[in-house]
């Protein structure tokens, strides 16, 4: 059974990935859309600097996160300055680096559903009064819903499996940074596989019914299906 | 009477588009030319749709665009409607909604008198609660011109509206357009490469090619131009404009009006009175030198040769004088030199068939 020190590191989990995925999507929404449009130089640099997350090991994210939110760090003098002390082994910086370890996540799809509303709509929409705002708000986002859906889903499902970043500016502290995956991973350290299983049995029926909500039901839509 | 005033350069690298334009202020002006003549370019920049095109635009006196002032006044703030190829329709909209998406944004109370007219004279009302997506390409066109109407805008602008269309769809939304064409009292710009539709829709011709204005004028008198390629097309033609005088219906036979003259034309179910537009094709006309007293040509008439040149083939063409109309005639250049044809040399016109365009 689960205890409540895991339930506690379940709500903990379900926090920091709802408030990541709130802050990426509203990060995510406009860069995307930017990312989409512009013919800026600064476009192959951005779009790699998001991409970064695929294809770094989690723990060297973490790493010079931790580097540069600990006291000494230009994040952590800053966040000192402002008296909030430093942002590592918080939950606080836990959210920010999920954030950014799980931007591209939101960022990708977000990307591919923009661009494949293409140009005209938006055009129709500019014949008919709608100023570029306006157009976004009652054009671009109703049709880009499926786009939407999968980038929360896979940017919340993605933060909550995190693990190298989460220990390397987190650590372990109970009720505080202490999500599941590090729980999972103590109770292996201390031989208490029953109650690993049913933390991991958690994550796995959690993470096969989210996928299995957006494969079927956003079936219709290709946009919905980043990995095709 | 000139209204809309457009100067534009666009560089594209391989597409130029330089043109300079002057259009009335109402009736319908056709850009006519091939695909690549920069026609929906210029519909294009008129909209503010191309935000790299320099040059100049005014309507009814209000400067839309000024690039030496760097004066752009965005699409959506311009008093226009616009109707593209593909419809472009909302897909995530009802028609309804998308009748509306435009009308709650124009801060005028006769779009919804102009919304509703615009539904009855297309003939759209029974599809106000399907969705884009289950209607046909005919049905999305005519919603998309309601669309636009219901903005109660100032200029229409359309961009080949039946070019995705096949030919019975086209002939199901023509007559939609020959009634509007009566109806509005705002300048439509329409782009289109087909001859049928220019010659049933155009007051103003503008030829357009690489980029550039070939001619602008009325549509009878640039449609005759022997200079210009349209004259030496094998479907050249020209339309007239002719009332309706009389029926001679145990001949089947309406006999019309115009400027000069009358004709017979095949019989038409409408009332005396009302005007029609006709096109003559130059190889249905034929000169003679007397007037011919026994011929099965119902359509003799006086003209006056203003002007001929040798055509490709044999061929040679005449744009003739009838009445106040111009008229072209196809024929080899062995009649014109056996019948030794002059420039103002008064001879008669027999003309085969007419056909009816509205």
């Amino acid at each position: 059974m689960l205890s409540s020190e895991d339930l506690d590191t379940l709500l903990l989990t379900f926090k920091v990935a709802g408030m990541a995925t709130t802050i990426m999507l509203l990060i995510g929404t406009p860069l995307a859309w930017w990312l989409t449009r512009t013919c800026s130089a600064w476009k192959g640099p951005i779009n790699a600097i998001v991409a970064l997350p695929l294809v770094l090991p989690p723990t060297v994210l973490g790493f010079y996160l931790l580097v540069l939110m600990g006291p000494s760090g230009v994040i952590g003098k800053f966040t000192n300055w402002l008296g909030l002390g430093t942002l590592a082994f918080s939950f606080y910086g836990l959210v920010i680096g999920s954030v950014l370890y799980s931007m591209p996540f939101v960022v990708q799809p977000l990307q591919a559903a923009f661009a494949m509303i293409g140009k005209q709509p938006l055009e129709a929409a500019a014949t008919l009064r709608a100023s570029p705002f306006d157009s976004f708000v009652s054009v671009v986002m109703p049709l880009a819903k499926p786009g939407f859906i999968t980038a929360a889903i896979l940017g919340f499902t993605h933060t909550v499996g995190e693990f190298g970043v989460v220990l390397m500016i987190g650590g372990n502290i109970p009720n505080k940074t202490r999500v599941v995956s590090v729980q999972i991973y103590n109770h292996v350290e201390a031989l208490e596989y029953s109650e690993a299983h049913w933390l991991a049995g958690c994550l796995l029926v959690f993470s096969f019914t989210v996928l299995l909500i957006l494969y079927t039901q956003l079936k219709a839509s290709p946009v919905a299906q980043p990995f095709k | 009477m000139t209204v809309i005033k457009a100067r534009f350069a666009l560089n594209y690298g391989d597409f130029k588009l330089e043109v300079d334009l002057s259009l009335p202020s109402t009736g319908v002006s056709v850009l006519f030319g091939h695909s690549g003549s920069g026609k929906t370019t210029l519909l294009r920049c008129i909209a503010g749709l191309e935000q790299a095109a320099q040059g100049y635009l005014a309507l009814n006196g209000t400067i839309w665009q000024d690039s030496e002032q760097h004066l752009f006044l965005p699409t959506y703030k311009r008093p226009l409607g616009y109707v593209f190829q593909d419809a472009n329709l909302f897909s995530h909209l009802s028609v309804l909604d998308n009748l509306h998406y435009g009308l709650k944004r124009v801060k005028n109370n006769l779009g919804l008198i102009k919304l509703n007219q615009a539904v009855e004279l297309l003939g759209i009302g029974h599809l106000l609660t399907r969705m884009p997506n289950h209607l046909s390409g005919g049905e999305r066109q005519r919603i998309a011109i309601a669309r636009a109407l219901a903005l109660n805008p100032e200029i229409l602008l359309m961009d080949e509206p039946l070019a995705s269309l096949d030919f019975k769809r086209k002939q199901e939304i023509l007559p939609y357009l020959s009634r509007l064409h009566q109806q509005l009292d705002i300048p439509v710009v329409y782009v289109t490469h087909s001859q049928q539709e220019m010659a049933q829709l155009a007051d103003t011709l503008v030829i357009l090619e690489d980029g550039h204005i070939l001619a602008a004028g009325p549509l009878s008198a640039t449609q005759s131009r022997l200079d210009l390629p349209l004259a030496h097309d094998r479907e050249a033609a020209t339309v007239w404009q002719v009332i309706i005088a009389e029926h001679e219906s145990h001949y089947h036979l309406t006999h019309v009006d115009f400027d000069g003259g009358s004709l017979n034309i095949p019989a038409v179910d409408a009332k005396i009175g009302i005007a029609l537009r006709i096109q003559i094709y130059a190889r249905d006309v034929s000169i003679a030198l007397t007037e011919p007293s026994a011929t099965s040509i119902l359509n003799v008439l006086p003209a006056i040769i203003n002007e001929f040149t040798e055509g490709r083939d044999g061929q040679a063409l005449i744009q003739l004088q009838v009445g106040k109309n111009l008229l072209l005639a196809h024929i080899t250049r062995k009649s014109l030199l056996l019948l030794d044809l002059q420039i103002g040399m008064p001879v008669f016109v027999q003309i085969k068939g007419t056909s009816i365009l509205n």
